[in-house]
């Protein structure tokens, strides 16, 4: 009926530690290498601090890695390594950046991404059964919605650089947003469940597509007016166009009909059609997409300038890049922020942006794959939920960096400076890494093994 | 540091990262076509014993298919479970052949070895052309019959 019901078939799996430890390794020292380079490029000579931040970033990991193997042991043996890559090359980028700008502070970051470490930890080894979270369903929507209008709070919330989506609290700001969009999925996926076959079944049916009916368009309105009061309070498009993707997406794969999908583009085209013709600060980033190369859009502030420069630095980038440590990124303004991606295309290349979009593919992939093997529905809602935000991201930042889709301020996961969204998507891992490790494991043993059948008919 | 070294290194450097997804892609390959190592793992764990050898050998069967009768085609990836083969519904193999009884015969592993049993079967079960009449070891790609079925062990 339903992508949920699946084939209880467990997939012959192991713990491949092995595997994990080698492909960690390997993680760090490529990022040790890319120290080196960007410290031979600028410099002529290694850095000094080179040894400092491979071994913080090894020893974090290896700590992870114990962590993972004690109390998630059959845990997928990729995600791990996958996620120090590409945390490494945003540590490499930002420390590369460091050298020629004020704002950006390797240090900080490698601070934050310990930070990130002990809340990948404390997820793992405080959150034994995920499906604890289908318990606090409406628990975890109340909160994050209440994170999500914390900023508007008069005294609490901050305005920065155009969007009112920080908190102060004793001179750290908080994205409150960023851990809103994890509370927000767990309450997706546990409401869906449990509404999931109303959604599918009724309905009347026009053309080739399943009409749903009018009261149960009620949820979907609901998380779309949300939506589109981020958009308009808190002038945050990204968080918006996430929050409203990651539902339409997890409402497709909990009820497979097409027609949710459709109705949510459109409700969605059309809401921001609106804002963009009410609200000068939507208006304006459709502006800079259409023409971006227009002198007078360049030169405005908030114009297309950021974009362009980004746009330039990729294009002076090409196919191989300037090399590490040898290009102009600081040129880009937020290059450490919001623009990362394009300072890595400009000294990597485009050779290089692949290899990081696919392995942010493969991080996808495995979660996906979780998905496929969890053995309930609300963790393959969950897991399914979850690594579609992080690819959901990737593509609104990436996207929105090259001039595919109007730009939106939103981090590119775990490369990004900021400690928020680092914190929020290692504990989005975390709860991956806890769902493949309940999907991996393997099933108690039958009673009678002679009742196990497996015939497998081609 | 020269402009050559420099390049060189640049390259070498994509080179890596390249390399980093080709190995995590051979890491998901396992997960795709299964690997023998998980196979094995997964029999270790239950109980501990550890009877077993870790590894099944280059030349042991890993299949069972059947070549012949209604059930052509089918294959059962062979586990460290025994088989049973016959007309009732809890066999691991589920004929439905007038000549089979409903527990007909039985295959089951032993040192590494299949052997198959006859489990007092009208009919009988025929390995090669004679009839098994006690236990008997069975090679890759000797069929054995069982009413019209015909099975064999593959690799």
């Amino acid at each position: 009926m339903s992508a949920v019901d699946d084939v209880a078939a467990v997939p012959m799996t192991a713990k491949r530690r092995g595997a994990q430890l080698i492909m960690l390794a390997f993680a760090v020292a490529i990022v040790m290498v890319a120290y080196a380079n960007v410290g031979l490029g600028e410099g002529g000579k290694v850095p000094a601090g080179m040894l400092g931040y491979g071994l913080g970033l090894g020893g974090l990991m290896l700590a992870a890695y114990f962590v993972l193997a004690k109390f998630a042991p059959w845990a997928d043996p990729l995600i791990l390594p996958l996620v120090t890559l590409v945390n490494g090359i945003g540590l490499v980028m930002i420390y590369r950046l460091e050298l020629a700008t004020r704002l950006a502070s390797a240090n900080t970051q490698l601070f934050w991404t310990a930070l990130g470490i002990v809340m990948f930890s404390i997820t793992l080894i405080v959150l034994r059964d995920h499906r604890a979270l289908q318990r606090m369903t409406y628990t975890a929507g109340f909160v994050g919605l209440g994170l999500l209008i914390l900023p508007l709070t008069p005294f609490l919330g901050k305005q920065i650089n155009g969007a009112r989506i920080w908190i102060e609290i004793g001179g750290f700001s908080i994205q409150p947003g960023e851990f809103a969009k994890l509370a927000l999925v767990v309450f997706f996926a546990g409401y869906l469940v449990a509404k999931r076959d109303v959604l599918a079944l009724a309905g009347r049916r026009l053309l080739f597509i399943d009409l749903p009916r009018a009261r149960d368009l009620g949820p979907v309105l609901i998380t779309w007016v949300v939506s589109v009061g981020v958009l308009v309070l808190e002038k945050d498009l990204g968080t918006s166009l996430l929050l409203f993707g990651a539902f339409i997406a997890m409402l497709y794969i909990a009820t497979q009909r097409t027609s949710w999908v459709l109705i949510g583009v459109l409700l969605f085209a059309g809401g921001a059609f609106i804002a963009g013709q009410l609200f000068s600060h939507v208006g304006d980033r459709f502006e800079v997409w259409l023409n971006p190369s227009d002198p007078a859009l360049f030169y405005r502030t908030g114009g297309s300038g950021q974009l362009m420069q980004g746009l330039f630095g990729m294009g002076s980038g090409g196919i191989l890049g300037t090399g590490l440590g040898q290009g102009h990124p600081w040129l880009i303004p937020l290059s450490f922020s919001d623009f990362i991606f394009a300072a890595t295309g400009e000294e990597l290349g485009l050779t290089g942006l692949m290899a990081l979009l696919m392995v942010y593919a493969l991080i996808v992939e495995r979660g996906l794959r979780t998905a496929i093997a969890a053995r309930d529905p609300f963790s393959k809602l969950l897991a399914g939920g979850l690594s579609f935000i992080l690819a959901w991201q990737v593509f609104i930042i990436v996207g929105g960096v090259t001039n595919l889709i109007p730009l939106t301020g939103l981090v590119t996961p775990f490369m990004s400076q900021g400690g928020s969204a680092l914190l929020a998507n290692w504990i989005l891992i975390a709860l991956l890494v806890r769902m493949s490790d309940a999907a991996r494991r393997p099933p108690p043993q039958a009673i009678q093994d002679e009742g196990l059948t497996q015939v497998f008919q081609r | 540091m020269s402009e050559l070294t420099l390049l060189l290194i640049r390259l070498a450097f994509l080179a890596v990262l390249w390399f980093f997804v080709i190995a995590a892609v051979g890491v998901i390959r396992t997960d795709l076509f299964g690997s023998r190592s998980a196979a094995a793992a997964v029999a270790r764990k239950p109980g501990k014993p550890a009877r077993q050898p870790a590894k099944p050998k280059k030349g042991e069967p890993k299949q069972l298919v059947v070549t012949g009768g209604p059930l052509q085609g089918t294959i059962i990836n062979l586990t460290e479970t025994p088989i049973t083969i016959g007309r009732a519904n809890d066999a691991t193999l589920v004929l439905s052949d007038d000549y089979a009884s409903s527990r007909h015969a039985r295959l089951f592993p032993q040192d590494g070895q299949w052997i198959v049993e006859d489990l007092g079967s009208t009919n009988g079960t025929y390995l090669d052309r004679s009839k098994v009449t006690r236990p008997t070891p069975v090679h890759l790609g000797q069929p054995i019959r069982i009413g019209k079925t015909v099975i064999e062990l593959r690799k």
